[in-house]
């Protein structure tokens, strides 16, 4: 496979052109996300380019040990972000921490193991970054329903614990509920995807030449394995942090964050 | 004693709520009355461990609550909390509820007629019920548990006086049927009187009285 596309940095630069078009109708619109705009616009760009240079030196080490050191950080800093998102679950960041390990893990353990990937760091390195990246999202977005509800819903929780139900039988409703709101995106995307939606991978491949069927398979492999990872991610970080609403004797406890 | 608190300190979100609180409720109808905010509906979590104090010990006939199952407890000692809070679904589910998580089988129609209700309620969807009506569902499925004691913490503060006047009603029929002790936390002293022999009065998370209604909240 031979990469046929040599993209300038003022091309790069160019393509910002939808951005200032997005930039124009918030601020007509006022919605106040410009500077959030903004910023994602500086990040990724910085965050790219950071990235770009690290991978190929990990690349040109061809080291393992650089590639898990990469990952390790990359679960480090998926856990912090997300903890922001689920601002009013106590104590995120440990769950959070664990299901993006695993996620990882037994994504990276599967492919590697199946030996669709050989284990080295020109393959590891963008299916981590990817499986963590939409793992982190997945967990979030799961996380921030659930403190959101547990919050609106205590008097509810705390009726049924006065019944004698326990902690998990009391929040089992609303656990269910911030699964689904975590894994529907990925569920949906997955059902359309190559009708009104083409994932990236398929998409990168073409671009630099290669055969749509290889592409296709290639990214069925990713695809699936990116669906498994998301539902343990999600599945882990929840189930593990609706407990820290309680106590150890099925009480709720009193709302700690914002 | 049915209950026995024993120098009661309890905190929430910074605020003492109870201070040194040493009280005594005996078998039967009392009721824990006082202003808003003085305390009442923290003791009655207590009663049945939906929190715990931050200091000194509650005694249920004479075991300190740490020392039960904690499931248990709530299931003999069930507290109907002052808003409806019904689950999704329809009534027979909601007060099938609790008994179904103790493993227990449930005569609907019995429970409902118990609480006020008829057997046409059963099929009902609880989220469509007047607030008068979810209030009887939320007795209900507490009596399906058929608890020792009842923990009502304002049941009648969200309706209107006819509605009040029924749920009063069906409180005392219920005393009369089952062998049941009811703690009744209230802020309407002529209530405590209509409905309870023992009163706790409460002010500013302080005990300021306790003893027979009669004799502390004449009429």
């Amino acid at each position: 496979m031979t990469v046929g596309i040599d993209v300038s940095l003022g091309e790069v630069a160019a393509s910002l052109v939808l951005v200032a078009i997005a930039l124009a109708v918030s601020l007509r619109w006022r919605t106040g996300m410009e500077s959030d705009y903004l910023v994602a616009v500086i990040r990724s760009f910085i965050q790219l380019t950071a990235i770009g240079y690290v991978i190929q030196a990990i690349f040109d080490e061809d080291s393992i040990a650089l590639v898990v050191a990469l990952i390790v950080v990359m679960v480090l800093f998926g856990a912090y972000t997300a903890r922001g998102r689920a601002a009013r679950v106590p104590g995120a960041f440990v769950p959070l921490l664990i299901a993006l390990s695993l996620a990882a893990v037994a994504t990276l353990g599967l492919v590697v193991g199946l030996g669709i990937f050989e284990p080295e760091p020109r393959y590891l390195v963008p299916v981590g970054g990817m499986v963590i990246g939409n793992a982190m999202i997945a967990a979030a977005v799961a996380l921030d329903r659930l403190g959101d509800e547990i919050a609106d819903q205590a008097s509810r929780i705390e009726a049924t614990l006065a019944l004698g139900a326990t902690s998990t039988q009391a929040a089992a409703p609303i656990v269910r509920r911030s699964l689904r709101s975590g894994l529907i995106p990925i569920v949906d995307s997955t059902k359309t995807t190559g009708l009104i939606f083409f994932p990236g991978t398929m998409v990168g491949m073409l671009l630099a030449g290669a055969e749509p069927i290889d592409a296709v398979r290639l990214q069925l492999v990713l695809l699936w394995t990116l669906f498994g990872a998301i539902a343990i991610a999600t599945l882990v970080a929840t189930n593990l942090a609706y407990r820290n609403f309680f106590t150890p004797f099925h009480q709720l406890r009193e709302p700690s964050g914002p | 004693m049915l209950f026995d608190l024993r120098d009661v300190d309890c905190e929430r979100g910074g605020t003492i709520v109870l201070r040194a609180v040493t009280a005594s409720i005996p078998e039967g109808a009392s009721c824990v009355a006082g202003p808003s905010g003085s305390g009442k509906s923290t003791l009655l979590r207590l009663l049945n461990r939906l929190a715990d104090p931050d200091s000194g010990a509650v005694l249920y006939r004479g075991t300190d609550v740490r020392e039960r199952d904690v499931l248990d407890l709530r299931r003999e000692v069930c507290l109907v909390p002052q808003l409806p809070a019904l689950l999704d679904g329809d009534v027979a589910a909601n007060v099938r509820f609790g008994a179904e998580l103790a493993g227990r089988d449930t005569d609907v129609g019995r429970v409902l007629r118990l609480a006020g209700l008829d057997d046409s309620y059963a099929g009902r969807d609880a989220g469509r019920l007047s607030v008068g009506e979810q209030q009887r569902v939320m007795l209900a499925r507490a009596l399906a548990l058929e608890p020792r004691v009842l923990l009502l913490d304002e049941p009648t503060s969200a309706l209107d006086a006819e509605s009040t006047g029924a749920i009063e009603e069906t409180l005392t029929e219920l005393r009369e049927r089952l062998d049941l002790s009811v703690v009744l936390v209230t802020h309407d002293l002529a209530q405590a009187r209509r409905l309870a022999d023992w009163v706790v009065r409460l002010e500013s998370g302080r005990v300021m009285a306790t003893g027979a209604v009669r004799d502390l909240i004449p009429a």
